[in-house]
């Protein structure tokens, strides 16, 4: 009924078709227009950006802001409407498809504190009570208060531990560093489409 | 058994004994390959479920296990989706599309030992990928987790794999092509074309986003599900003794699934910074997918209607059964679900997690597991021990994926219409959704259970070998036999009644005799 040859080259030929149409086509429609990044991703923020992957915050976290009249992201104040050019040379991209949790893509105007961000990862419920974020101690040091000089977290009181600092280490700085760099401050031209 | 049965069996046996001589011998030369895959894809079951388990309860108990980097939400998360997919699916998936093949095409599988190299290869990658992703050092795309030097040596062992496949195709000993052969070649040819693609260093931003749905929704499309349609066009007229309804239908069925299937990708990124036309073909196609999904539905129901009894019987048809209608209302959902009106609702919700969970377990992994249930007898020549454990497996699996969907998409529903409502703070939307994510853990529970029960099974059958199988029985012998036979009385429900009566009163009467026991 269906000779070999076809049933091979027929499958290629669906796939090579389909292949261009949605990985092809988009380089060739979508990077010219993308001119120089609206969110810059620098310094330590790269390192940051290393740190959101690695410990997976794409799983609860979406960074794309649906456009105005197409569900509620902009009424909610989670930014503008995203377009490719805010993810110019990004690898990996962080779009994501849940949201678990807020969308983080306006996240460094919505919270600019960075102290909230820090307590917020040693333990999401030192500032929001009813939060099923994980906690993130492995990114900070617990330190013998005598010991160091540097400034420990400000802990809520039931989350201090008596004669100890908590102490951010570099990854908690620099992801801290990235999410603070998350901004749609940049005026942006209209979409393209 | 009465001698008029054993007759009729022994008629049976004759007319096709030439034929099975010759599927015993092709299974003897697959049983170490096919053997080996499903048994090396069941311990990645184990360890996936075990995973898919503990995320599942860090979802509502965050703190549980929080404090150690590896196993953070994260990092598990990833883990049991790619130990499930590369592990347990798509192993399992190989083993037995070879078995299949070799069936339909009449073919021994060629170059076993190095298809065995491969698997072991492959088992290399994932326990290197799965520590790496633990380590903290993902890819950071959905479904491509694993860095490159894990993910490419899979795609080599089933591109070998595949290999094998179209040696058989080309070296078949039948001239007819059967169904289930188109899908398994297509599924070999095109998840390779898909992994090399995949794995080009040339995406960056938006195209990269593009680029990561169109595998993630073809791994789908054109590995997964290809395979699962094979396995149901094989196992129900197998099992039923009955031919496919309808060739031409099928055919439909095929190229319109390599067609649409292909293009679907972007209904993942409705609403995103892409190109609005590009979202729109993908919208396009997934709703003619229906096409596809409708002619297979019709297929398959056409040819088990009349023996749908034969489900009680065969565990088997029970497995596929369930597992082809959950392909029907798992496609049906995702050509509607790609609407940009119900869309706006579900994206970014759990509904889309208990989608995929629908699509990869309730229909592909549930036609694995009516597959396993055939073949094993067949390659071991060992028969399974208990039937009991099959029928408790079945019931953990089926009643835990459907608690599964049914909570998670409800409150999934729930969520997205909070989160589309800006007067509804952003924590309630989550306290709102605590109880659903409290009912998939339940579900996981069940679902874990069941898998253990079904690994439980597998080692039985492989290290305390008791039974022989039977000689091949057929849902048509099963109704010679009872057409034989005289008809049981039928119960009415007086009698029903009477007899229940009669129980209670039984156990009433040894109550009063403990009680009597006890006063001595």
């Amino acid at each position: 009924m269906i000779k070999n040859s076809i049933l091979i080259l027929g499958t290629i030929g669906l796939f090579v078709f389909a292949m261009i149409g949605l990985t092809i086509l988009p380089k060739v429609f979508i990077e010219p227009n993308v001119e120089k990044a609206n969110v810059y991703v620098w310094g330590r923020a790269v390192e940051g950006h290393k740190v959101y992957v690695a410990n997976g915050c794409v799983y609860c976290h979406s960074q794309q802001v649906r456009p105005k009249g197409y569900g509620a992201d902009i009424e909610r104040g989670w930014g503008r409407a995203s377009v490719a050019t805010d993810y110019k040379g990004l690898s990996p991209h962080q779009l994501g498809t849940m949201r678990t949790g807020p969308d983080l893509s306006n996240i460094g105007v919505r919270q600019p504190s960075r102290d909230w961000h820090l307590i917020h990862l040693y333990n999401p419920r030192a500032v929001v009570k009813e939060s099923i974020m994980p906690p993130y101690p492995f990114l900070f040091e617990i330190v013998d208060a005598e010991k160091t000089q540097r400034e420990g977290l400000k802990l809520p009181p039931e989350y201090q531990i008596p004669g100890k600092k908590v102490i951010p280490t570099e990854e908690a700085d620099a992801l801290v560093d990235y999410l603070l760099s998350l901004t749609q401050r940049d005026p942006i031209k209209p979409q393209q489409n | 058994m009465t001698t008029e049965t054993k007759q009729v069996t022994a008629a049976v046996s004759m007319e096709s004994d030439a034929s099975l001589r010759q599927d015993a011998k092709l299974d003897e030369k697959s049983s170490f390959v096919v053997v080996a895959f499903i048994l090396s894809g069941s311990a990645w079951l184990l360890l996936g479920s075990l995973l898919g388990a503990v995320a599942s309860f860090k979802m509502h108990w965050p703190d549980w296990l929080g404090d150690a980097s590896w196993l953070t939400f994260g990092r598990i998360r990833p883990l049991h989706l790619n130990w499930m997919a590369y592990g347990w699916a798509s192993q399992v998936g190989v083993g037995v599309s070879l078995w299949v093949l070799s069936r339909v095409l009449k073919a021994a599988i060629p170059a076993r030992p190095w298809i065995f190299v491969g698997l072991l290869v492959w088992n290399l990658a994932l326990l290197v990928g799965g520590v790496e992703i633990l380590m903290g050092r993902s890819r950071g795309l959905e479904w491509l987790e694993m860095p490159l030097y894990a993910i490419v040596p899979i795609v080599f062992a089933i591109a070998l794999a595949g290999e094998a496949a179209i040696s058989m195709l080309y070296a078949r000993k039948v001239k007819h092509l059967y169904i289930s052969a188109w899908y398994l070649i297509a599924a070999f040819v095109s998840f390779p074309l898909l992994g090399v693609v995949s794995s080009l260093p040339i995406f960056e931003g938006t195209v990269q986003a593009s680029m990561n749905w169109w595998y993630a929704h073809n791994a789908l499309g054109l590995w997964f599900t290809p395979m699962g349609l094979a396995f149901a066009y094989f196992f129900i007229p197998k099992v039923t003794g009955r031919p496919i309804y309808s060739y031409p239908l099928s055919a439909l069925g095929f190229w319109s699934l390599l067609l649409f299937y292909n293009w679907n990708g972007f209904h993942h990124l409705i609403g995103g910074p892409v190109p609005t036309w590009f979202v729109t073909i993908s919208i396009a196609a997934s709703v003619m997918m229906l096409i596809p999904v409708i002619t297979v539905a019709v297929n398959h129901h056409m040819t088990i209607i009349g023996s749908f009894e034969a489900v009680k019987y065969s565990p088997t048809l029970r497995f596929v059964v369930f597992g082809a209608m959950s392909y029907t209302f798992v496609s049906v959902q995702g050509s509607f679900q790609a609407l940009r009106t119900f869309n706006e609702t579900i994206h970014f919700t759990h509904y889309v997690v208990a989608h995929a969970h629908a699509g990869v377990y309730a229909f592909f992994t549930m036609m694995l597991f009516g597959a396993v249930y055939y073949i094993m007898p067949r390659v071991t020549n060992w028969e399974w021990h208990s039937p009991k454990l099959i029928k408790l497996h079945f019931w953990l699996s089926a009643s835990g994926i459907v608690i599964y969907l049914v909570g998670l998409q409800w409150g999934g529903i729930i969520q997205g219409m909070e989160m589309n409502n800006p007067d509804i703070p952003f924590m309630t939307v989550v306290n709102n959704t605590k109880k659903w994510l409290f009912s998939r853990s339940f579900a996981a529970i069940l679902l874990t259970a069941g898998h253990f029960v079904f690994a439980y099974n597998l080692f039985r059958l492989m290290h305390v070998r008791k039974v022989r199988p039977a000689p091949p029985v057929t849902w048509l012998d099963i109704q010679r036999q009872r057409a034989l036979q005289p008809k049981p009385e039928p119960v009415t429900l007086g009698k029903r009644i009477a007899s229940a009566v009669e129980r209670v009163g039984n156990s009433f009467k040894r109550w009063a005799n403990d009680v009597k026991i006890d006063e001595r």
